[in-house]
């Protein structure tokens, strides 16, 4: 059944949740599924990764102030030379995961299937599902050449889920130092800052409430912030009031930003361009509100409001405010 | 402070896209627009060659088929010049292809720093420029939202999935810049004038030394299995708010047992 490599980024003994989507997915491929992690607290993790089924985890250390994409890279590719190449290499879209993707693909000369939605492990080689054109069009492609596939997987695309029977409470850890990269790893971290948020994930929280343009002004996001509290939910945002600096990227949603499932949905001012659909189309309920008839995101509303949303949303707020 | 600026032409978004019905890639017909993306790299390079007060700013891009009308907003704005490899083994070059053919012209260029944008518009696969930094053997900072130099180190600010990290790094080095890191400039009319006589140096990929089996269907080793249009999500009820829609969306809230 072939082994399959994860790369599983955490963060102080908690595995992120598309590691554990990750881990999950290599299940269904391999018989073997093995992990690669860095940082502290790698010892929680691990535990945790052998929940979800990786029955062996590589300790890449701590990389101390260097970016993870060249020391992780390099610790894999190194594995790999030594002829304890894995069948397929699942690694997830985020900032650090593509790095690692694009730096492993060019050392080991394999091509990246990028936008991975699936994967079907069905038959002789896995067929990854990609969504193009702001997730209209589903195209299934397979790996041709010799060598493992390297897939770069969208969050949300796998429900985690623990291995059945139950997977190994302590996986084998195995530490395996990232050889000296002296070129390619110059880069330094000399600050970290982390733009806290407060309630529940926006990744994680059953309602999202997302502003974009149709607020007119940074100030106006108050109101989606406000809603968001009041229905225990995440605030987000569209790309075009990130990239002007109303709000920081962290809140996010689409392409390059975060992917959301919610049983909600509320998109207050925001059009709908496809790479803001790709982000969101799949909350089970969704709710638009914005002033022109004919934006795309009525399009895959199950409500949609034609109004100003600084008419509408305040009047939301004082109707809930209200009741509780 | 020599900047090559990695560029990408792509069909104007006002046409929806379409993808070849024989060999699956992205139809490329018809007249083709500078990456909105990349307009982001040109703007800082052009800001760090001001700032340098010496140098310039070189475009690099690669198409099949000669094209380089997607250049001329960026020559309009300052870009000196552009190396474009053109050659009909290019199509169907995925990521890893593109950043060899890249890698190839920095081989020649050798600048200072290579800017590229963080996904292009039309594949958003994210990893070109990132995959051109290991193939250099440079160290690279991808999503760049700041970056400036001094005393020859780059100092960028990246983001994160959770906020943003300082970061330094020497040069040579690879920065992607993330969308709306910089505000573009706009075209003078001499800059859209001198924008035609802009010099473009036009390689092949024999040019390059690379073998035609690296690049182009051939170095992609990835097969298309079936292309499935998925089923619209229906659309759902539209009220126009006359001052009461607002009960409508309580009332779905209500439903749905959140409030």
């Amino acid at each position: 059944m072939g082994t399959s490599w994860v790369v599983a980024e955490q963060d102080d003994g908690v595995p992120a949740a598309i590691a554990l989507e990750l881990v999950t997915a290599a299940r269904g491929l391999s018989g073997m599924v093995e992990a690669f992690t860095w940082g502290a607290g790698t010892a929680a993790a691990a535990g945790v990764l052998g929940r979800y089924g990786a029955a062996k985890v590589y300790d890449v250390g701590d990389l101390g102030d260097s970016l993870p994409g060249p020391k992780v890279a390099c610790a894999m590719a190194e594995l790999a030379s030594r002829g304890v190449s894995p069948d397929a290499i699942l690694i997830g879209a985020t900032h650090d995961g593509r790095d690692v993707a694009a730096r492993l693909s060019a050392r080991l000369d394999l091509p990246v299937l990028a936008n991975v939605v699936g994967i079907d492990g069905s038959g002789p080689r896995p067929v990854s599902e990609h969504t193009i054109f702001g997730g209209s069009v589903v195209v299934r492609a397979e790996f041709t050449g010799s060598g493992p596939g390297l897939f770069l997987v969208q969050a949300r695309s796998f429900v985690a889920g623990p291995a059945e029977p139950a997977g190994q409470l302590s996986p084998e850890i195995v530490a395996t130092n990232a050889p000296e990269t002296p070129t390619s790893d110059g880069a330094r971290i000399v600050a970290r800052h982390r733009e806290g948020q407060t309630g529940p994930r926006l990744d994680e929280a059953a309602v999202v409430v997302a502003g974009g343009r149709g607020l007119g002004s940074p100030a106006n996001y108050a109101l989606v912030t406000e809603l968001a509290q009041l229905l225990n939910g995440a605030a987000g945002a569209s790309r075009a009031i990130v990239d002007s600096g109303w709000v920081p990227y962290a809140l996010q949603i689409g392409q390059t930003g975060k992917t959301v499932k919610p049983t909600v949905y509320i998109a207050c001012g925001i059009s709908g361009a496809t790479q803001h659909l790709v982000g969101m189309k799949d909350a089970e309920h969704i709710i638009a509100i914005n002033k022109d008839r004919q934006a795309p995101i009525f399009a895959v509303a199950d409500l949609g409001v034609v109004g100003d949303v600084t008419n509408v949303l305040p009047r939301l707020i004082e109707a809930i405010r209200a009741r509780h | 402070m020599r900047v090559a600026v990695c560029v990408k032409q792509i069909p104007d978004e006002e046409e929806p896209p379409a993808l070849d019905t024989q060999d699956h890639t992205l139809v490329r017909e018809g007249r083709l627009v500078m990456d909105e993306s990349d307009s982001y790299g040109v703007e800082m390079g052009l800001r760090l060659v001001e700032a340098d007060g010496g140098g310039e700013v070189c475009l690099v891009s690669m198409a099949p088929n000669g094209e380089t009308s997607g250049l001329r907003s960026a020559f309009a704005v300052g870009a000196a010049r552009a190396v474009l490899v053109s050659d009909p083994v290019l199509a169907g070059s995925d990521a890893l292809g593109t950043a060899k053919v890249l890698a190839a012209v920095m081989g020649r260029l050798t600048p200072d720093l290579v800017l590229a944008g963080t996904e292009s518009t039309d594949g958003y696969t994210g990893t070109m420029p990132v995959q051109l930094a290991e193939l250099l053997g440079w160290p690279s900072v991808s999503f760049a939202e700041h970056v400036e130099i001094s005393d020859g180190l780059l100092r960028v600010r990246r983001q994160t999935e959770a906020g943003y990290d300082e970061v330094t790094c020497p040069l040579p080095a690879v920065v992607t810049v993330t969308s709306g890191a910089v505000e573009p400039r706009y075209p003078s009319f001499k800059g859209i004038a001198a924008a035609k006589s802009k010099p473009v140096e036009q390689l092949t990929v024999a040019d390059l030394g690379l073998d035609d089996s690296q690049v182009g269907f051939s170095g992609a080793r990835q097969r298309v299995v079936s292309v499935a249009v998925l089923a619209a999500r229906a659309a759902g009820e539209i009220v126009v708010d006359q001052g009461d829609a607002h009960e409508r969306v309580v009332a779905l809230l209500e439903t749905l047992k959140l409030l």
